[in-house]
């Protein structure tokens, strides 16, 4: 009874001595007191007699969101321990080491038989196949986005957000699954050829490997599986475009596209980097459909077509099954290598969309 | 400028925008084919492939024809139990953390941001920790450790989902209005009690969307699991023991020369994709109904 009475008084000594307090408070987040809560409320709080379990369900709350930092400190103290045999063998020469085999004077990286190990095939395929997959993706996902904001019919746009939304959700082993079955016999019967006569003059594409498989196949699979995330992070940075930009470049006598460029993709632009950054880390890491299309060989060729191997895919395909406590350690300091790569790729994608999109309007559309 | 210049770069410049607009749609549509062909394949693959024994049957020895994966079903059904039982709880704890007491704190903007990196780290690394954790030595303090088995699989989903999980519980909650936080208050409903049964309640919709969401996802893991819980050609519902899931079998499947089981890998594709695609629409509908629009 007593609240009842007393919380119109003070709403009103607030709204005297802080003409905008509430109202303001509410509508932007960024002046709100510190703790987020209206006086109305926080008068509220401080009464009752429940405090005891008010404040333990806060902490179990609290202990909740701590959690996540729980988590990242498990996976990285995991990995330091697991590595630590092959860190203490090899030191950085993990990361540039060959060895020359001694019947056949060639150069090898990885045999786990005969304890050699080193990580330089499984970064050069990871690297080559992320960004042959970029190359591919990342023209398509704006190309998209464009149409998706500025072109699409109003009719056309929700089915289509929707057929991009599910393509990210299909998981990794069905477009896999998809690859080996459709993909590469395409690729090999009617593109890899093409490629070769074409493109041969390179040296990139040397058409000597029969089964399809390689580079080109994981690239391509991989962009189509970055395209949503690209797309869609490229579409929401671009509708956090004002309209008043659209509008005053359109009043200047532009075109669509001279509006599009300079009014939508040059406000947009860090964000749609951070899409991009965002779609290169899931590319770095993305192992089951990789592993069932690279050829898993950890060797490497100049040609795009030949088999290789990625970081991901030797840890799906070796650890199970790692024949002494070297070569798993030397596995879990790949793994590890990854997880740093994509931690930092993974941040700064991260900071750069929330740069954009903070300050946004949140109804733009 | 002469006329014939202003002119022509008038022209020009018309002819971009078209070039520009067919290149817009062009690459809406490479980008729509292979997915109408992925579901394609699926669908008639999958459906020729799939029958009761499917759904009864476990698998068969190589080369015996028939057999189903009935046991990855199941598998993969408690692992997403035990996942779910481990990430949803502290997903929505710390969502309800994020929404409800450190609006605009210092931690909270950590944990947003850690959740948000943690999203991306590869789901093979995850199950590497897990690896460390739970089957490459026996700790007293956790069960079923020391050996590869369905608990560890779990365990390895159920930390994947946490943070897509917290993440969508803090959006919802932050659409619920603050007049109603208020009005529990102001009854003399602690706060615990009023975020639990007044704030969690209104957004349970959308929390209960996200939650399917992160389901899905973890569904069709396979990288997680290949060295936690390992697979099982048999029937096993032991949590100590190694256990089959779909996308495990579907990848064993995949590879194999075996023409009957590339059928089987196709069919349980298709079972996954069913079950995603119906948590997928799920949560469009639930959220473009405004089942929580108009609250805020």
């Amino acid at each position: 009874m007593h609240v009842e009475v007393k919380v119109p008084e003070i709403r009103l000594r607030q709204a005297q001595t802080q003409p905008e307090g509430r109202s303001g408070s509410e509508k932007n987040p960024a002046q709100a007191p510190r703790d987020g809560h209206s006086p109305v409320r926080r008068f509220l709080l401080s009464r009752g007699n429940s405090a005891v379990a008010d404040r333990g369900f806060h902490w179990l709350m609290v202990l909740c969101a701590l959690s996540i930092f729980g988590i990242v400190a498990l996976i990285v103290w995991e990995l330091l321990k697991g590595s630590h045999l092959a860190w203490t063998s090899f030191h950085f020469e993990f990361f540039y080491k060959s060895y020359t085999n001694t019947f056949d004077g060639q150069t090898s990286y990885w045999d786990p038989v005969n304890g050699q190990f080193s990580a330089v095939p499984f970064i050069y395929g990871t690297l080559v196949s992320s960004f042959l997959a970029l190359m591919i993706a990342v023209p398509l996902a704006v190309g998209v986005a464009i149409f998706l904001t500025e072109m699409c019919p109003r009719m056309l746009r929700g089915p289509l957000a929707f057929l991009t939304e599910l393509l990210a959700a299909i998981p990794s082993i069905v477009y896999g699954l998809w690859a080996v079955f459709e993909l590469v016999p395409l690729l090999r019967v009617h593109v890899n050829p093409l490629l070769t006569q074409y493109l041969g003059w390179t040296g990139l594409f040397k058409d000597d490997n029969p089964t399809g498989l390689g580079f080109v196949a994981a690239a391509v699979i991989l962009a189509i599986m970055i395209l949503p995330i690209i797309s869609s992070l490229t579409r929401e940075v671009m509708t956090a475009v004002p309209h008043s930009q659209r509008e005053a470049v359109l009043a200047l006598g532009a075109t669509r596209w001279e509006m599009i460029r300079m009014g939508v993709l040059r406000n947009a632009r860090i964000g749609i980097v951070g899409g991009i950054i965002l779609g290169l880390g899931r590319a770095l890491g993305e192992t089951m459909a990789v592993t069932m299309v690279i050829g898993n060989t950890p060797e490497i060729h100049k040609s795009l077509l030949s088999n290789g191997t990625s970081m991901a895919s030797v840890l799906a395909n070796e650890f199970a099954e790692a024949v002494s406590d070297l070569h798993r350690s030397a596995l879990i300091e790949i793994g590890l290598a990854l997880f740093i790569v994509t931690i930092i790729v993974n941040a700064l994608a991260q900071l750069l969309v929330w740069a954009v999109t903070r300050g946004a309007p949140a109804e733009a559309h | 400028m002469s006329t014939g210049q202003f002119q022509l770069r008038s022209r020009l410049r018309g002819a971009t925008d078209v070039a520009v607009t067919t290149l817009a749609i062009l690459a809406t549509v490479v980008v729509v084919t292979p997915l109408v062909a992925i579901f394609a394949y699926l669908l008639v693959k999958g459906a020729a492939s799939l029958n009761v024994d499917f759904f009864t049957h476990v698998p068969k020895p190589p080369g015996e024809l028939g057999g189903g994966m009935a046991n990855a079903i199941l598998g993969s059904g408690i692992l997403l139990v035990l996942a779910s039982a481990i990430g949803i709880p502290i997903g929505i704890g710390g969502g309800i953390f994020l929404a409800e007491f450190g609006r605009g704190s210092k931690l909270a903007n950590a944990v947003r941001f850690t959740a948000d990196v943690l999203n991306g780290v590869p789901s093979i690394v995850m199950g590497v920790a897990v690896y460390g954790l739970v089957v490459s030595q026996q700790h007293s303090f956790i069960p079923f450790s020391g050996h590869f088995s369905a608990f560890s699989g779990g365990v390895a989903l159920g930390i994947m989902m946490i943070p897509t999980v917290c993440r969508t519980t803090e959006e919802m909650l932050l659409m619920v209005p603050h007049a109603v936080r208020e009005a529990a208050l102001g009854l003399g409903v602690p706060n615990w009690r009023s975020v639990l049964s007044i704030t969690v309640r209104t957004a349970s919709p959308g929390i209960i969307t996200g939650c399917m969401l992160a389901f899905a996802r973890v569904a069709g893991e396979t990288a997680p699991l290949i060295f936690t819980a390992l697979g099982n050609q048999f029937w096993s519902t032991s949590l100590n023991e190694p256990i089959a899931a779909l996308p495990l079998q579907i990848w064993v499947y995949a590879l194999s020369p075996y023409d009957d089981w590339h059928r089987l890998a196709w069919a349980g594709a298709l079972v996954l994709i069913v079950l995603i695609v119906l948590a997928v629409s799920l949560v469009r509908f639930v959220t473009s109904r405004g089942v929580l629009k108009g609250t805020s």
